[in-house]
């Protein structure tokens, strides 16, 4: 049983055509993707938290995430024994409930080096503006600081260090995308031009659209507490990316895409949702996924 | 859906999901929500561009606020004092019934068959309009939207427009029905109509009654911010003005007063300044033409001074201009009616709890949200209403949610706190979504289904035809 949440042997993916598999100094046999490093990263070490979301229903956000930072140059891992940040509990109201989850993942994720990349503007900002209450008067209060010390959101982390030119740009990726900008990133972080300086790096122009900045309806538990009003929020956005003709929706946030493509194909709308460590990592809806981390 | 003077009101339902599903099926009042909302959004972006810069003034007015707040009582007793040596009458009421009671007094020694009323939220919170109506009194809302509603028989669905949920062809068929002529659906033929039937309430009216936007404690002046005339009218015309003021709406100095005014209208309707600044000290003087001959402040505390001191006191701040409401997406799906409280939105849903910490109906209230923070940001004095609503959930939600709920977050968190918990549980959801999407479903997952598919893993097949 492998316990990063990355699916092993799943029949659905198929492996990479060569992978090069290398030994980490660390010992460990590792499975690297072949293709241009573009530098950046100077092999310097990077951890990415995959977050529940991710593992649960959308593995390949971590793949893409930990090749993307590699092919950047990067030494990314994975961190392993991480579970939860406890945002599902905290925001539902039951803060015991999620700092019992969340010491997991601080004391995994204290055992890890290098900053701490996390692809969801939510999670991220659960670690780094929320767990200092989660853990106020907690033994792991100092752990906790120091761990939403080194946490960015994957965006931030890209676009701080100047990476946006180290990403190889592709030709022939002609589909119209907006992006969805989640309410946590945007307001919580202020991650709003990042994603569109990463995707114009790529040469995929953005379309904007009106309803950007509004929420999809997703909202943690709410989205199956108020389960209608959810769905009449994700419809007015879908309404919008449909009149402005998009055919791709591009966003930070697992949770917000599932909440957006699960009512879209409830509603039969030909729209494609995809992680913005997908489209960065230049993974094509039509080719298998590569082998993702194999620790 | 929308109940007209024709059909009998209809029942409200108990919880905010069963009456945000009946506005959900409501596509009229969603239109007109919608519509209004932007235009009013559109209007504030433009309104606070003029503004050298909005950011600092903000962080001024919320000094401005929090100062206030922390001195509290002696600031409305100067207030108090100065206002009383320019003649005017201070009432300080603890709870809606003793406003009320103080009112009736007045209506009562006056006696007073008609009162004009110009907008005051406060007003309706005590539920001031039945109460008269109970003892005979004759109430006639002069707010061309509380006067709308009035005729529907309904409550405010906004802060600053009451009407918010209504168009032009609702309004139509209520005037109609209370001229006993064809009017509207004209909107200048509507608002002529208003006009001419209102006329003759302010000049027969015995008392005048408004709210207060901002009072000002050097002087021991009211101020009340309107477009339409109603408020100058109401409070200058009849000869006893009586204002309802919560508590909190009091700054310092007219330099103060100059900072908060300048955002109220910015962030409300788009407006720099409202059409009418009402700035009210005092009753009609010797030798004055115009203006009551008694003038009458009811202060309400009505639950507020329990806020004052916590980590809830910054909600004291609102200026009650109504940005809140026109940003959330919750709200604008819905209406105000659905939080049936007073104040509806982001900043109702904060306030109603707060007020009334034991209704199960306010309770419940900060759940109608995402947290998605629009309301914070869009705040002109930067209340944090999104770490409220969630400081409430963590107050009420232990003791307001189910054993199952209770029971489903406890055994979530000692799986989650486990690496093999949590492994397979993972494993478990990514192998398990054939099935769970195929499997008749209650609980969480029949919520999901209900309008949602649950999409693909993979990259494969990411576009979404069903």
């Amino acid at each position: 049983m492998r316990q990063d949440g990355i699916p092993p042997a799943d029949r659905r993916f198929r492996p990479p055509k060569n992978p090069r598999i290398t030994a980490s100094h660390h010992g460990r046999q590792e499975t690297h993707v072949s293709g241009p490093r573009t530098g950046g990263g100077d092999s310097s070490p990077v951890t990415v938290f995959s977050t529940c979301t991710v593992d649960s229903v959308g593995p390949d956000v971590a793949t893409c995430t930990l090749n993307l930072l590699r092919r950047l140059g990067f030494d990314a891992r994975l961190v392993r024994g991480a579970t939860c940040c406890g945002q599902p509990a905290w925001n539902s109201g039951f803060g015991t409930e999620a700092r019992r989850v969340a010491r997991r993942t601080v004391k995994a994720l204290t055992r890890t080096e290098g900053p701490i990349i996390v692809p969801s503007g939510s999670c991220a900002t659960m670690i780094v503006h929320h767990w200092a209450e989660l853990f106020s008067g907690d033994r792991l209060a100092r752990s906790a600081a120091a761990v939403a010390d080194r946490t960015e959101e994957l965006s931030q982390f890209l676009d701080r260090r100047g990476l946006a030119d180290s990403l190889p740009e592709r030709t022939g990726d002609t589909a119209s995308t907006t992006v969805h900008d989640s309410c946590h990133g945007l307001r919580g972080l202020g991650i709003k031009g990042e994603s569109r300086r990463l995707l114009a790096a790529i040469g995929t122009p953005v379309t904007e659209c009106g309803t950007a900045e509004r929420c999809c309806g997703f909202g943690g538990t709410f989205s199956v507490k108020m389960p209608a009003v959810s769905a009449a929020m994700a419809d007015e956005k879908l309404d919008d990316m449909v009149a402005s003709g998009v055919s791709r929706v591009v966003g930070g946030d697992l949770s917000c895409l599932m909440q957006l493509e699960g009512r879209a194909r409830r509603r039969g709308l030909d729209l494609e949702f995809r992680h913005l460590a997908e489209v960065l990592d230049g993974a094509d809806p039509d080719q298998a996924a590569t082998e993702g981390d194999r620790r | 859906m929308t109940p007209t003077v024709d059909s009998p009101p209809v029942s409200v339902p108990v919880h905010f999901i069963d009456r945000a599903d009946r506005a959900l099926h409501d596509e009229q009042l969603r239109a007109a929500v919608r519509h209004a909302t932007d235009l009013l959004m559109k209007g504030r972006q433009v309104a606070l561009g003029g503004l050298e810069d909005s950011d600092v003034v903000r962080d001024e007015a919320r000094r401005i606020r929090s100062r206030v707040l922390s001195r509290l009582p002696d600031i409305l007793d100067r207030w108090a004092t100065n206002l009383e040596a320019r003649g005017g009458h201070v009432h300080w009421a603890t709870d809606a019934d003793e406003a009320v009671e103080i009112i009736l007094d007045i209506a009562r020694r006056r006696g007073a068959r008609l009162l004009v009323k110009g907008k005051s939220m406060a007003s309706e919170e005590i539920h001031l309009n039945s109460a008269l109506e109970a003892r005979g009194h004759e109430v006639v809302e002069t707010d061309l939207g509380e006067f709308i509603i009035q005729l529907a028989g309904e409550t405010p669905s906004h802060l600053i427009a009451p009407a918010i949920h209504k168009d032009r062809y609702d309004v139509e068929k209520l005037f109609t029905a209370d001229a006993g002529h064809h009017v509207g659906p004209d909107i200048t033929e509507e608002a002529g109509y208003a006009r001419r039937r209102l006329r003759s309430s302010f000049l027969e009216a015995d008392i005048g009654i408004s709210g207060v936007n901002c009072a000002v404690a050097e002087t021991g002046t009211i101020g009340l911010v309107e477009n339409e005339g109603n408020g100058r009218l109401c409070t200058s015309v009849p000869p006893v003005h009586i204002a309802i003021m919560g508590m909190e709406r009091i700054v310092e100095t007219w330099e103060d007063l100059d900072v908060i005014l300048s955002l109220l209208a910015r962030s409300a309707t788009g407006q720099p300044l409202s059409v009418y600044t009402n700035l009210i000290t005092g009753p009609k003087r010797p030798g004055e033409l115009d203006g009551p001959e008694e003038l009458h402040v009811v202060v309400l505390d009505n639950g507020r001074s329990a806020a004052l001191g916590t980590e809830y006191a910054e909600i004291l701040n609102c200026i009650r201009c109504g940005a809140c409401l026109n940003v959330c997406p919750v709200y604008r799906q819905v209406g105000g009616h659905a939080y049936d409280s007073v104040y509806g939105g982001p900043i109702g849903a904060v306030l109603t709890p707060l007020l009334n910490p034991a209704s199960p109906g306010g309770r419940e209230l900060p759940e109608a949200s995402s947290l998605c923070g629009a309301c914070a940001e869009v705040c002109p004095v930067r209340i944090p209403l999104d770490d409220m609503l969630l400081r409430l959930r963590h107050r009420d939600a232990r003791a307001d949610s189910s054993r199952m709920r209770r029971l489903g977050f406890s055994a979530w968190s000692w799986l989650w706190a486990t690496r093999p918990g949590y492994a397979l549980s993972t494993a478990a959801a990514r192998r398990s979504r054939g099935l769970a999407s195929r499997l008749p479903s209650r609980g969480w997952l029949g919520a999901w289904r209900e309008f949602r598919e649950i999409p693909p893993m993979g990259r494969r097949d990411r576009r979404s035809r069903p």
